[in-house]
């Protein structure tokens, strides 16, 4: 049980679009316990990246190995992806607006996901427990029975993240947390990503400096579909390639 | 199926569902020719008696459409499947019958027997050959088991090619309709061993009752309403869980549920298989009621008619469905019934017949562009009424305004 081993192995992937290389022979790595932040300017191949990981877009070429045991991932569809542990938080904040809170985070809890299994599921006592525990780490506590759809824009943010926590994935992607967040909120998600990152890896896409240099992690640079640099986050800021492609500007 | 105690209790219109339906069909045996006053005349016991099986196929499609997003234009395929698999049995059974009274002398050998009644039933498409889907044809049994398993297989054959290769929205619609006419033209065919346009007729005639119509219209009236009963609490059950939030999250957002570890296309063949053999049940209790069967009932535009139906109603919620399909199909056996009084303007003459279909085209749009909910929607503003749930909070911004438990006082 080591932190440094391999959870997730990305080597030389790419992917055309009509003729443009969204990514370019990227290679990437990361840890069973380990929080990542990926920057890049737009169109650096960022959200492509987590497409490619999660199984909605599939490379032309290279590998993405998953675990100890070295899983194909390019051979699993969305949700058998999702089932072996990796959660994804889209920019966007995409609950089940038709649904109350408590519905939402009920359909993300871990659980058999096949069809005849979930017919028959019934929450126990431990899942309502479950749920309103998750609500109450999110901030959502006293919202459990409203439909997310009459949410603020940062509370759709915030059961979201408690949708990603019920899955309770040993991945994390989550594309540009801080979006739409107000300072306040910010400072929370940081607390809460740091958190999540001790018992199990987090990758977060983001282009706001400031957010990235409060995570004090590592960082990866993305730049035209490949990684230009890594390392500490003053490690690449003073790296001059990426001085001239994304801070320089 | 398991139901826990509890399960009425939370679905409470479920208990009201079923209690209508109940006293419905006692109102109706109450005034039957032959059990009670007679006010309702036999063949309007057998109009009731067919609503009661739309409303079963409407629960069908509101499962498929209204809470899972997929609109099927496919699903009175299955419903006349359903019913030409009875129906072959009632015919085969009944005209053995005929042709065993009608023998005279030394007692005939099994194979005679095949051979009239295949010059019964075939003479008409020319043939006097019994075909091969019609082996089973002399078993109850078996042609009930397969009531349920050809559209089942159907539907699941269909349902795996369509939703692995993802086609949705529009596209699927279009590839469900194709599929429903393809059957239908097919059936329309001497060749298809069906009896091609004749279809199957008398199925009004029960072999092995000696019971009158009168009772076996009430009779059929009991089993309807028994099975859509069965079919809506069946339905409460799937959509009021997990299985249920999953319907309506691949309704809103399917890529969605795909990262939360749902395979949506296996949930999606589930679904459609489930309701392909709701609506073949309700088809086989329908066509007895109705006497034929022939492939025009499976036109394209039947399963259309579903679709107005449930949205009428309002779809998304069960009885929505149900009120919808009883509501539009004996409002147009009304109209189309010629017993509706013609509407002069003066300059012309509004005849229902021709103008029923146009009323109901706008009646759709209408609805589809103002009420949404359909008439399910009404159930909202009737409740709309009530006190409003705050969950506590005063009704107002100010410290002085009306508390939640004042307002019900």
């Amino acid at each position: 049980m080591s932190g440094t081993s391999t959870l997730l192995e990305v080597s030389g992937i790419s992917v055309t679009f009509d003729g443009f290389r969204a990514i370019n022979n990227l290679s990437f790595n990361i840890g069973a316990a380990e929080l990542r932040a990926i920057i890049g300017p737009n169109g650096a191949g960022k959200t492509t990246f987590m497409d490619i990981v999660t199984g909605k877009t599939r490379p032309d070429e290279g590998s993405v190995l998953w675990g100890e045991m070295s899983r194909n991932l390019l051979k699993m569809n969305e949700s058998q992806i999702a089932r072996i542990g990796i959660g994804r938080k889209f920019q966007r904040p995409t609950v089940f607006e038709d649904q109350s809170v408590s519905d939402n985070l009920m359909m993300a809890l871990k659980a058999a996901r096949g069809p005849w299994r979930v017919l028959v599921w019934r929450p126990k006592e431990e899942d309502h427990a479950r749920v309103a525990a998750l609500a109450e780490q999110v901030g959502l506590g006293d919202q459990l029975a409203r439909k997310s759809g009459e949410l603020s824009h940062g509370q759709k943010q915030w059961l979201e993240i408690g949708m990603l926590l019920a899955q309770e994935p040993k991945l994390l992607l989550v594309d540009e947390p801080a979006a739409g967040m107000t300072l306040a909120e910010r400072e929370q998600t940081t607390a809460l990503l740091v958190e999540l990152a001790k018992t199990r890896a987090v990758v977060v896409v983001e282009h706001d400096m400031e957010f990235v240099r409060r995570l004090d992690c590592k960082v990866t640079v993305l730049h035209e579909g490949s990684v230009l640099a890594e390392g500490s986050l003053d490690h690449v800021t003073a790296n001059p390639k990426v001085i001239e492609v994304y801070l320089g500007r | 199926m398991e139901l826990k105690p509890g399960f009425l209790s939370k679905n409470p219109s479920v208990l009201v569902f079923l209690l209508v339906l109940a006293l419905f069909t006692l109102g109706v045996t109450l005034m039957s020719e032959a059990y009670g006053s007679g006010a309702i005349s036999t063949s309007f016991v057998k109009t009731l008696g067919k609503t009661l099986c739309l409303c079963l196929i409407a629960i069908a499609m509101d499962l498929i459409w209204g809470y899972t997003g997929i609109l099927s234009l496919g699903h009175f395929a299955f419903f006349g499947l359903g019913g030409y698999m009875i129906g072959m049995w009632l015919m085969y059974a009944r005209t053995r019958d005929i042709v065993l009274g009608s023998l005279t002398g030394l007692p005939p050998t099994p194979q005679e027997i095949n051979d009239a009644v295949a010059t019964q039933i075939f003479g008409v498409v020319g043939t006097s050959e019994l075909p091969a889907i019609w082996s089973f044809a002399g078993s109850l049994p078996a042609q009930l088991a397969l009531v349920v398993l050809v559209p089942g297989l159907l539907a699941l054959i269909f349902g795996w090619l369509a939703f692995r290769s993802r086609v949705t929205g529009v596209y699927l619609s279009i590839l469900t309709q194709a599929m429903t006419l393809a059957l239908s033209l097919y059936l329309f065919q001497n060749e298809s061993g069906l009896r091609g346009n004749n279809g199957l007729s008398g199925l009004q005639n029960i072999p092995g009752l000696t019971a009158d119509q009168d009772h076996l219209s009430v009779w059929f009236l009991w089993g309807s309403a028994a099975a859509l009963a069965l079919g809506y609490l069946l339905a409460a059950f799937v959509t009021s869980g997990k299985f249920g939030s999953v319907m309506r999250g691949i309704r809103d957002d399917e890529a969605r549920v795909r990262f939360l570890g749902y395979s949506v296309e296996t949930y999606k063949l589930f679904i459609f298989t489930l309701t392909a053999v709701i609506a073949a049940i309700a088809g086989a209790l329908y066509y007895p009621q109705a006497g034929i069967i022939n492939p025009g009932e499976m036109a394209p535009i039947a399963s259309i008619y579903l679709a107005v139906w449930v949205a009428i109603g309002g779809r998304g919620r069960l009885y929505g469905a149900v009120v919808g399909a009883a509501f539009v199909s004996l409002v147009s056996t009304w109209f189309t019934g010629g017993r509706a009084p013609d509407l002069n303007l003066g300059f012309y003459t509004v005849k229902w017949v021709d103008w029923w279909q146009v009323l109901l085209g706008l009646s759709f749009v209408l609805v589809t562009l103002f009420a949404p909910k359909g008439l399910a929607g009404l159930v909202d503003m009737v409740q709309g009424l009530r006190p409003p749930k705050r969950g506590g909070a005063p009704l107002g911004p100010d410290d002085g305004s009306l508390q939640e438990r004042e307002a019900n006082e």
